[in-house]
Parts: C-alpha cells; sequence; structure tokens
C-alpha cells in the first residue's frame, strides 16, 4: 500500500455524491439516435482457444441497438472470455461486427475507435489521477498532437455532463483512488459515456453495490440501452428481472438458452445447468426461483 | 484550483505561469548569480560537468519517474551526443578538410566518410537534437509496440550501453577506442583555454537545464503528461480507451533520450574528453542513482538528485580516494529500503505527520493537494511520487 492509500480508506462518504443524475444524461447522449440506428453487434461462431482450452466453441450472439442484454452463466461459462474477445484482449477466431466492422483481428485500441467500450470486473480507474483526469482521458482519444501538449483550460462539455450523469461533480478534483467501490463503478459508466463508446461491454457492474445503488445504476442502464447497444455480464439474478430486456445463458463456452428473462427462466436446460440435472424432474414451477441459489454461489 | 475550475478560486500567486517563471527566476539567480561569485573556476567547471549529467536525469525523470520505463542505457544517447560533439571539435580543431590527430594515430589518416558531415555546426547541431531522439522512438516503437515492458526493457536498453560501448572501443581506427576522444581546442571557434570561454560554457549548460526543466514541467501538467501517468499506472486501461500506449511511450522516451544527448554534447566540451568508460553500464546507471535518490517522479528531484550525488561523488572522493563507490552503493540501499520515493517525499511524509488529524480526509477537493491539473509544486509532485510506489514494484 503506498502512502497515499494509507489514509484513503474511502474519505468519501459514497452518500456525499449524490447519486445519479438520469436528467444530466440526457445532455451527454444528446446525439441524435439515428446515429446509431445501424448499430449492432453481430458474432458469428466465435472461438476462444487458450493453450488447447476451449473457452468459447462456437458462439453466435446478435444484440440490437436499443437492446439491454444481459449475459449468465456459471462460472467458467465464458462470459468475460467473451467481452475479452470482441475487445482483443483474447486470441479469437470466427467473426466479430459491429456496425458493419469486422473486429475480430484488430489491436484493441483500433476496436475502441470503431466504437466499442468495456468496463472490468475490478473497477480499473487510474488511482492517482483525479476524477476529472479519468474522464478528460477517456474523451480524448481522438485529440490531436498540439492539444495534448498542452493543458486543459476548460473542462470539455461531454465531461461536464458525464461528471453530473454519474454524480460525481463534487468529487472531480478527488483522486480516483479514494473513489468508495460503487462510485468507482459509476466512473468507469461515465468513462464509457464521454468516449462515446456505441456498444458498451460491462462486466458486473453492480458488483458491491448497495440496493439503492442497483437500482439507479439499472435505470440509468435502461436509459442508454435506449439508444446505444449495451451488453452486461452479471450474476445479480435480481438485477437481471429488474432490467434485463433479453438474457443469453453461456453453459461451457456455448449459448445454452436466449430470450426474455421468462423465456430463459422457463427453459428446462438452464434449470438443469443451474441446479444440476436432478432438479430437472421438478418441473418448471422450479424454473423461477430456480437461477438465484446457484448464482449466489458463484459470486466468490 | 486547476485552470479548468477557473482562475477566480486561484490565488495569483498559485498559478501555474506565475509559479513557472518564480521558479525559473529563483534557477537563474542561484545558477547565474551566486554560484559564478563564490565558485573558483575549477569548481564552476565541475559544476557545469553536474549539470550536464542532470540534463540525463531530467529526461529520465519524465521516462521513468512519469513513464514508467526503467530506462538503464542512457548512456547511449549521452554517448551519441557527446561523441557527434566531440568529433565535430576535433574536426573543427584540424582545420578545413584537415584530419583529426587520433586517425592519423590509429587509423589510416583518412576522415571516414561519415564523420565527414560533422564538419558543419548546422549539421551538428542538428544531429546532436535530432538523430538520439529518432533512434530512440525507431527503437521504442519496436519494443514497446511488441508490450516489452518492467524488467525486460530495461535489460535491453542496459543491454544497449553495453553493446555500444563495446562498439566504440573495437572500433579504435574511427572512434579513438578506449581513449575516447580528447583534447579539443575550441569550441564552435571559441578557444578553450580561455576561462572566459569556459565560464561561457557554464552558462550555456545552466541555461539549457533551466529549459529542459521548464519543458518537464510543461508536460506534465499537460494532458500528455496526465495520459503517460496513466500509461504507466494502468496500460491496459488505456488501451481501451483508444489510445495506442506505445506511442503514448515512445513520445517520453525520445524527449529522454534528446535531453541525454544534448547532456552528453556539452559535457564533451566542458569535460574535455568523451570516452566509451563515460557512456557504458556504469554511467547508465549512475544516471538512475541520482535520479532515484533525488524523486524520480518529482520536477525538481531527479535534477536536485543528480548534482547532490555528483557533487557528493568528487568530494568524498578527495577526501577518501576509492570510498565513493561504498558510500554511493549505501546510499542507494538506504534510499530504496526506506525512502522509496527519494527525498522529494521527506516533505509529503512531513507535512502528513505535522498535519495529518486536520488536514488528511476533510479538505475540499478544490485545495486536495493532488489536484494535479493545476500546480504541481511539491505537493502534488511527492504526492504522486508517493502514489507510485505500488507501480514501482510493478515496474522494477
Amino acid at each position: 500500500m503506498s502512502e497515499q492509500t494509507g489514509t484513503g480508506e474511502p474519505v468519501v462518504p459514497p452518500d456525499a455524491t449524490g447519486g445519479l443524475d438520469p436528467e444530466a444524461l440526457e445532455a451527454v447522449i444528446a446525439a441524435p439516435g439515428a446515429r446509431f440506428r445501424h448499430d449492432y453487434l453481430e458474432i458469428r461462431d466465435l472461438r476462444v482457444v487458450f493453450d488447447g482450452f476451449v473457452a468459447v466453441d462456437g458462439v453466435d450472439l446478435t444484440v440490437t441497438q436499443g437492446d439491454l442484454r444481459f449475459l449468465i452463466g456459471p462460472n467458467g461459462a465464458g462470459k468475460t472470455t467473451i467481452v475479452d474477445a470482441i475487445t482483443g484482449l483474447a486470441p479469437a477466431a470466427g467473426s466479430v461486427q459491429f456496425g458493419g466492422v469486422e473486429l475480430v483481428g484488430k489491436p484493441s485500441h483500433k476496436i475502441v475507435r470503431a466504437g466499442v467500450g468495456r468496463t472490468f470486473q475490478t473497477a480499473s480507474v487510474f488511482d492517482e489521477l483525479t476524477v476529472l483526469q479519468n474522464l478528460d482521458i477517456a474523451a480524448g482519444a481522438g485529440r490531436g498532437p498540439w492539444t495534448m501538449l498542452r493543458r486543459r483550460h476548460v473542462v470539455p462539455p461531454e465531461v461536464e455532463a458525464a461528471l453530473e450523469t454519474v454524480g460525481l461533480t463534487q468529487v472531480r478534483d478527488l483522486p480516483a483512488g479514494v473513489l468508495a467501490h460503487g462510485q468507482k463503478q459509476w466512473l468507469e459508466i461515465g468513462m464509457l459515456l464521454v468516449q462515446d463508446a456505441r456498444l458498451l461491454l460491462l462486466d458486473e457492474p453492480v458488483a458491491g453495490m448497495s440496493q439503492a445503488e442497483r437500482e439507479e445504476t439499472g435505470l440509468l442502464l435502461q436509459r442508454i440501452g435506449e439508444q446505444r447497444t449495451v451488453v452486461v455480464v452479471e450474476h445479480d439474478m435480481e438485477f437481471l428481472r429488474a432490467f434485463a430486456s433479453s438474457v443469453t445463458v453461456l453453459h461451457q463456452g456455448r449459448v445454452l438458452s436466449e430470450g426474455t428473462v421468462a423465456q430463459v427462466q422457463a427453459d428446462p436446460r438452464v434449470v438443469e445447468v443451474y441446479l444440476g440435472s436432478g432438479a430437472h424432474g421438478r418441473g418448471r414451477g422450479m424454473a423461477a426461483s430456480a437461477a438465484e441459489p446457484a448464482a449466489s454461489t458463484e459470486v466468490e | 484550483m486547476s485552470a479548468a475550475t477557473g482562475t477566480a478560486t486561484t490565488p495569483w500567486w498559485q498559478r501555474s505561469t506565475v509559479r513557472v517563471a518564480g521558479g525559473v527566476a529563483v534557477a537563474a539567480v542561484v545558477l547565474f548569480g551566486i554560484a559564478p561569485a563564490v565558485l573558483s573556476d575549477f569548481r564552476l567547471n565541475l559544476l557545469a560537468k553536474f549539470l550536464c549529467l542532470a540534463m540525463v536525469a531530467v529526461g529520465i525523470g519524465l521516462a521513468w519517474g512519469r513513464g514508467g520505463m526503467l530506462v538503464l542505457g542512457q548512456g547511449v544517447f549521452f554517448g551519441i551526443g557527446g561523441y557527434l560533439m566531440a568529433m565535430h571539435m576535433k574536426l573543427a580543431d584540424a582545420g578545413p578538410g584537415g584530419v583529426p590527430d587520433f586517425l592519423r594515430l590509429y587509423g589510416d589518416g583518412v576522415v571516414p566518410g561519415w564523420w565527414e558531415p560533422l564538419r558543419s555546426p548546422v549539421v551538428t547541431v542538428l544531429a546532436i537534437l535530432v538523430l538520439p531522439a529518432g533512434i530512440a522512438a525507431l527503437l521504442g516503437l519496436a519494443v514497446f509496440r511488441r508490450r516489452v515492458r518492467g524488467a525486460y526493457f530495461a535489460i535491453l536498453s542496459q543491454a544497449l550501453a553495453a553493446a555500444f560501448a563495446i562498439l566504440l572501443v573495437g572500433q579504435q581506427k574511427v572512434t579513438g577506442g578506449t581513449n575516447g576522444l580528447n583534447g579539443f581546442r575550441s569550441f564552435f571557434g571559441y578557444d578553450l583555454a580561455d576561462p572566459i570561454n569556459k565560464r561561457m560554457l557554464y552558462f550555456i549548460a545552466a541555461g539549457v537545464l533551466i529549459a529542459m526543466v521548464v519543458v518537464v514541467r510543461l508536460l506534465m501538467n499537460s494532458r500528455y503528461g496526465e495520459l503517460l501517468v496513466a500509461v504507466r499506472d494502468q496500460e491496459n486501461r488505456v488501451r481501451f480507451l483508444g489510445y495506442d500506449p506505445a506511442n503514448v511511450k515512445v513520445v517520453a522516451y525520445a524527449i529522454a533520450a534528446c535531453f541525454a544527448g544534448i547532456g552528453g554534447a556539452l559535457f564533451a566540451p566542458v569535460v574535455g574528453i568523451i570516452s566509451p568508460a563515460d557512456v557504458g553500464v556504469i554511467p547508465s546507471i549512475g544516471f538512475l542513482v541520482g535520479v532515484a535518490i533525488g524523486g524520480r517522479a518529482t520536477l525538481l528531484g531527479p535534477v536536485l538528485g543528480a548534482v547532490a550525488v555528483s557533487w557528493a561523488e568528487t568530494g568524498l572522493s578527495e577526501q577518501f580516494p576509492s570510498f565513493w563507490t561504498y558510500f554511493q552503493g549505501a546510499l542507494f540501499i538506504l534510499v530504496v529500503a526506506f525512502l522509496p520515493q527519494g527525498f522529494a517525499s521527506l516533505g509529503t511524509l512531513w507535512r502528513r505527520r505535522r498535519g495529518t488529524p486536520a488536514d488528511a480526509p476533510d479538505d475540499p477537493p478544490t485545495t486536495h493537494p493532488s489536484a494535479p491539473g493545476s500546480s504541481p509544486d511539491a505537493d502534488d509532485d511527492a504526492q504522486h511520487a508517493a502514489d507510485s510506489a505500488r507501480t514501482a514494484g510493478r515496474h522494477a
């Protein structure tokens, strides 16, 4: 631990920041919806192999603009690996297209420039830089050398709006390292907004958040999802039931089931995967609540 | 407090331009006023030498402290700059069309074609400015694109320094070999035996060093400087924001190489000799020691550390010949063990101890010491320094 973080168990109580501001979001996503109309994620026969271990085995997945898609599945199902493959972090074979652009084979930073943004399971913001600097860097991938070599004289409007959206205006000059866990997650979402990602891939965005924070985050994601393409990897079944517009269940690197929350919960294969084959005979009545106990065991 | 929050909240003495101007003024008074007044010509020339070494340190502070690249081979760029300048002086001393003495002594008495352009002072100065930076840029692109970093990068850069020194020794016919190049009589037409001209060299070195520190100060505060810290701490995350970290690192590496080259180019006339012993592995590590002791992530730590260590080296070697190496080693170990961020972090430690109950958690955001958008004065720098302990472990 550095001396900084020695004093730095969250000095900002989570409630000091006033929470998310959905109205400010409207300013961030004010861009005409037409821009996003032809955006969709199309994955065909995606395979990821690590040293002979097949982590993702022929996955097909289509997510359209305006969808809030959840990826779920037991540990090792390949959820995060798919996100890694889309963003160039894992070696992928097959085809991943977004907005008509083939992403497989591109280096990560070019994939990002094609409009793809992601977050990580463990919030990875720049701890030493301020909240404002974090957002400013996220907004700046397209800046020319001259802008880069000078100071930031004014806060870009999109950064200002994102600060308000994720409720961090009050703490914008604090190092991101002292933020509470949930605030870091929000900062990550803010960074996705200012980088103007059209496809947002979120890896467990509400892990460690309080119930109220989850609620706010879910509503925020729903609003973003109306306009852009959003894929969420999540374990929290309650969160999923409340906010998912569609769900893809993965198991051992393959797509097991896909559909609305109700459809997926009614799928006997899903029940089987989550409860083991013994549950099969017990019928569909179990399905609605089936996923939950199993899911909670895998959040370790 | 940052310019972004509006100058209304910033007292005038804390404004960035005011602070820079103030710092430059203080440095100018010390280097241009006090030092020449109190030091003998001999000591002043020594100080000039230390300032040349400090130029390398400024670059290392940027590349290592801010960019996380453990540059263990800056001797290469220092050497390129030094040899370019030395060769120009040798050619100038030999007169138009003349052949420098060492070429007649070791070689076949002909100036090789690739030395010829250095007869021109303009070409020489341009080469000193461009060549080390250009080589570093090419090398950096090749290395950083392949994601070589941390210890691997350090070993690679050190191997480069070793190879460079061996090459110089091996090519005695055209480089002077182990003896290096020495016995310069003039510097761009000015007689080096004249104390006035020696003094002038000192002033040039002082001016160049101040300019370099200002450049680094501006870079540290720029958006690029923020991005560089981001790359140092979380290279992968930066990639997922749409930047290629290799390009970000290359810029800092090339600037560090350029500064090292300029330092070498001034070192040659100031000291009167440049030889493989000034550019190999040991001097390359020596550059780093001063930076580490002073505080690598700070603005002034590298400069003060480099000058202080060199000064101590000279002083102690005069008192106890052959003891310096042990002392340097001990100092290095002590600093790394107890003050991993160098002496610059003492200020923060002291401030923290004194003010812990009062100002640690409840600082309003606008006056928090590490709002680096604004003014990386001692506070800010030390803050960064303190924070990068963890990072240092990762990179070292």
